[in-house]
């Protein structure tokens, strides 16, 4: 089937200081084409849709729409040629209403009363249904992309550039979805789809482009190529499967019965009722949509948040009105999502990086004092063992990308031995070799007796690392079930299905 | 939308495009420019300055001789030199209490009223025992002093931990209360009673147990320098080596990292207040029973605001705040010259100090970013 071409792109290079984001980068969309953008973080693939939107320049190289040369200055610009993007990162008013956000992003915004219609029009056409009038701030992760994307409709694309957005939906709302790109496919507007999820590229994509180090290393129909080939050549390697061990378990080391504290974040989730336990060598995995109290279940664990004292029992000691140090002696170690001020400084230099955790348990102080040529052991043997790139331990920890700056992190938790290990989101924005490697230290780590929780929004990692399996829901946890034989249906219902949108499709 | 690293700074036209200055965030900030940032901004604030007094119609050269040069190599060297001591402790002890909390983002600008009240609690300690002679009494003083700032430091920072008021607006509104307790002080409960009727406490220089001398003639070297000295050395040592200083450094940089590291922020609060607070008070305290020599309406000069330079000047390093108090203090004595000798006004030094800190703060933009040239992108 071919297409007339829509969008091409010719030899684009664009080098940041330090690194070549893109080098000769070319491919082309036809119209009404679904191309999936496929790489590894840190591949080049945001660099280009950035290109294409006309956030960044590029070096070198060009770009054609319809035939026509395009050098797009600013995204008013491209958008007036008919592209639009739904970025991975909303761009929402929480304390504005759905219209009132879509009105913002418009260059000359119709009234208000005539633009609620048109997005209701518009919501209604393509199966997302959403209520002009709702202020986004009560409005779920899955709802908020709607949004963005009945936003770009409203201009009519005539292409619609996607960056992953599938990691923020439950199963049943990646299926919507779906439907809804392919409807707009079959109408002529072409989509640009960035992801890393095979499957899901395999079951929409019509081409794929490959990136790996800012280069195009091939150029595929997904449909016609398993998820491994793809992987390979995404990776440039051969991928291994981590190893399960299968050990009996022990007694509980981490319970949590009975747990609600109010979000200190505004805008958050508070958690209702979070009753879990977790045995010796076992890993349970705590999935749902971003938004449903992740961040604050991991504070409540780490010690940032506090609670009546028998809420939280690591290995039978009352630890819920303890801080993070008192809990970490006793054990519990605690790994947040956020990177950049959570987990880290990220300007102090990883050896201060590793203190940062590390102090209380691997007792790198005397009297007060830190003992930092301990401390700088200490980071070098995960900088070792973890294979972090980085010249040095002396480095700010802003310095490093994300994916290397995260293994730093898992390793700083996962070998200070503790026996109860939290970890949110332990591979978010990691390559995939570095991520099989985070995972099976994780399982060794459980193998050696340590009770790991895995909270995490990728639902293959959870069900590769997981014994026991559980879904946080709007500040609530369900009943931790063994994750053999579940299958993504009972998942995708255990996380509370698609948000009210079992109606949505029934004309479509 | 996509936050972009580039701020687009200044535009050139030419015929073929537009080459944009840009400010480019480094990857890890930049060691050279660490260092030469206080003595560039030294620099630009000569020349700015010098332009300055250029336009006053003085001559610049001059003007910034006396200022830089004179104290320290000039006729009356032998004098000033020792007045730079006199004028660089206070700066320096104050200026390392500052630099703790504004490391840990806590902000107390009121450093003025604490060595008020400090000077006023150590005071009034020796004055209640006057005339007794025991060599107790000075030491007991220097702790009342430092007790003094401590606890006027303690409003703003329980306010801040109990009611999430702003430490910036409290404590220096509390300044402005201070001035008043310092004028009610000189005027009644600390006024000499034989005094004449002159408002004033006793002076203590004639007073040995509660006095504080120079400790070699001529040196200008009392207690407060070396206080200010010893407490230099050991914030750094506290900075680099204790984990109460990985906690300050930590809190200032990454609120949330301070959190998950276990730091509570109220306590971090309390302490960086309170320590700030107390060595204010001791500077307070070594200048009253020094060289002010005793309480009086308008015995503070204002030491506790141009610490917070100070403070900024040193690159909130305690060793850095050493050097910077000298330069500081070379400021106030060249400057006493230059408006002695040269008819400058007052407020023309006070423009003078103040260039520095802005020249400072923008030349330090300077350890984080780098100008790039671009052409034709945006």
């Amino acid at each position: 089937m071919t297409r007339p071409e829509l969008l091409r792109v010719e030899g684009i290079t664009k080098a940041y200081p330090g690194v070549v984001a893109n080098s000769d980068v070319t491919f082309s969309i036809g119209e009404g084409e679904i191309h999936a953008l496929l790489g590894e973080n840190g591949a080049g693939k945001s660099t280009m849709v950035k290109m294409i939107y006309g956030l960044v320049r590029p070096d070198s190289g060009q770009m054609t729409l319809r035939g026509a040369a395009y050098t797009p200055s600013k995204p008013a610009e491209a958008r007036r040629l008919g592209v639009a993007m739904v970025f991975q990162h909303f761009s929402l008013f929480e304390a504005l209403n759905v219209a009132e956000n879509v009105a913002l992003g418009m260059e000359n915004p119709p009234p208000m009363r005539e633009l609620a219609a048109r997005i209701r029009a518009v919501s209604e056409e393509y199966g997302l249904p959403l209520d002009p009038s709702r202020m986004v701030g009560d409005l779920s992760a899955g709802e908020r992309q709607r949004v963005e994307i009945i936003r770009c409709l409203l201009q009519d694309p005539k292409l619609l550039i996607m960056d992953e957005p599938t990691s923020v939906l439950t199963p049943q709302e990646v299926e919507i979805l779906f439907k809804t790109l392919r409807q707009l496919s079959s109408e002529g507007t072409a989509i640009l789809y960035i992801s890393h999820k095979l499957e899901e590229i395999k079951s929409l994509c019509d081409e794929a482009t490959i990136l790996r180090r800012g280069k195009v290393v091939a150029t595929c129909t997904p449909r016609e190529r398993t998820a491994r080939e793809m992987a390979e050549l995404m990776v440039g390697a051969t991928l291994k499967t981590p190893e399960r061990r299968v050990g009996a378990k022990g007694e509980v080391a981490l319970g949590v019965s009975d747990l609600s504290v109010a979000s200190p974040i505004p805008f958050g989730t508070s958690l209702k009722g979070i009753s879990f336990t977790v045995a010796k060598g076992e890993v349970l995995g705590i999935a749902g949509v971003a938004g449903n109290g992740q961040d604050e279940l991991l504070l409540a664990l780490s010690g940032e948040l506090k609670a009546s004292p028998d809420k939280v029992r690591v290995a039978g000691h009352a630890v819920g009105d303890l801080g993070p140090v008192e809990r970490r002696r006793t054990g519990l170690v605690a790994a947040p999502e956020d990177r950049y001020g959570h987990a880290a400084a990220p300007d102090m230099s990883l050896v201060e990086n590793a203190f940062l955790t590390a102090g209380v348990r691997k007792g790198l102080t005397k009297n007060g004092f830190v003992d930092w040529a301990g401390t700088r052991k200490f980071a070098e043997e995960i900088i070792a063992a973890y294979d972090v790139r980085t010249p040095g331990p002396d480095v700010a920890a802003r310095a490093l990308s994300g994916g290397n700056l995260q293994k730093f992190l898992m390793g700083r938790e996962l070998m200070q031995g503790a026996s109860v290990i939290v970890i949110n989101q332990p591979t978010w924005g990691v390559d995939a070799a570095a991520a099989a490697q985070i995972r099976q230290s994780i399982l060794d780590r459980a193998g050696e007796g340590a009770a790991v929780v895995v909270i995490s929004q990728d639902l293959d990692e959870l069900l590769e690392v997981s014994d026991s399996f559980a879904v946080l829901n709007e500040g609530r946890l369900t009943k931790p079930r063994p994750t053999e034989g579940l299958t993504m249906d009972e998942i995708g219902l255990m996380m509370g299905g698609a948000h009210g949108m079992e109606v949505a499709h029934h004309v479509a | 939308m996509g936050a972009s690293p580039h701020t687009p700074g200044i535009f050139v036209d030419r015929k073929w495009g537009v080459v944009v200055l840009r400010l480019e965030k480094r990857p890890t900030p930049s060691k050279f420019w660490l260092y030469a940032t206080p003595p560039v901004a030294v620099i630009l604030t000569m020349i700015a300055g010098g332009c300055l007094f250029a336009a006053m119609g003085k001559n610049p050269f001059e003007v910034i001789r006396t200022i830089f040069w004179d104290p320290v190599f000039g006729e009356f060297a032998f004098y000033l030199r020792g007045q730079l001591l006199v004028k660089a402790g206070p700066l320096i002890l104050i200026a390392i209490g500052l630099a703790l909390g504004f490391r840990a983002g806590i902000w107390n600008i009121g450093a003025e009223g604490q060595y008020i009240m400090g000077a006023i609690f150590g005071a009034a300690v020796g004055l209640a025992v006057f005339p007794t002679e025991n060599r107790l009494i000075f030491p007991v003083m220097v702790v009342a002093g430092a007790f003094g700032g401590w606890l006027w430091a303690m409003i703003p920072a329980i306010l801040k931990t109990k009611f999430n008021t702003n430490e910036i607006l409290v404590s220096l509104m509390l300044v402005y209360v201070a001035e008043t307790i310092l004028a009610k002080a000189s005027t009644g409960f600390l006024k000499n009673p034989e005094g004449m009727g002159f408002p004033g406490s006793r002076n203590f220089s004639s007073y040995p147990a509660a006095a504080n001398p120079e400790l070699i003639a001529g040196s200008g070297l009392h207690w407060g320098g070396v206080a200010a000295l010893v407490t230099g050395v050991l914030a750094y040592i506290l900075l680099t080596r204790h984990q109460a200083g990985f906690q300050i450094r930590l809190a200032g940089q990454a609120p949330r990292a301070a959190r998950f590291h276990g730091v509570s922020p109220a306590r971090l609060v309390v302490m960086c207040m309170g320590i700030s607070g107390a060595l204010a008070g001791m500077a307070g305290l070594f200048e009253v029973t020094g060289p002010a020599g005793q309480i009086s309406i308008d015995f503070n000069t204002g030491y506790g605001f141009t610490a917070i330079i100070v403070a900024f000047l040193g690159r909130l390093n305690p060793l850095g705040i050493v050097l910077a108090g000298f330069l500081m203090a070379l400021t106030y004595v060249g400057g006493e010259m230059a408006s002695t000798n040269l008819g400058l006004p007052d407020a023309a030094i006070q423009v003078f100090q103040g260039m520095l800190l802005f020249f400072l703060l923008a030349v330090d933009v300077l350890t984080n970013y780098r100008f790039r040239l671009a052409v034709g992108a945006h």
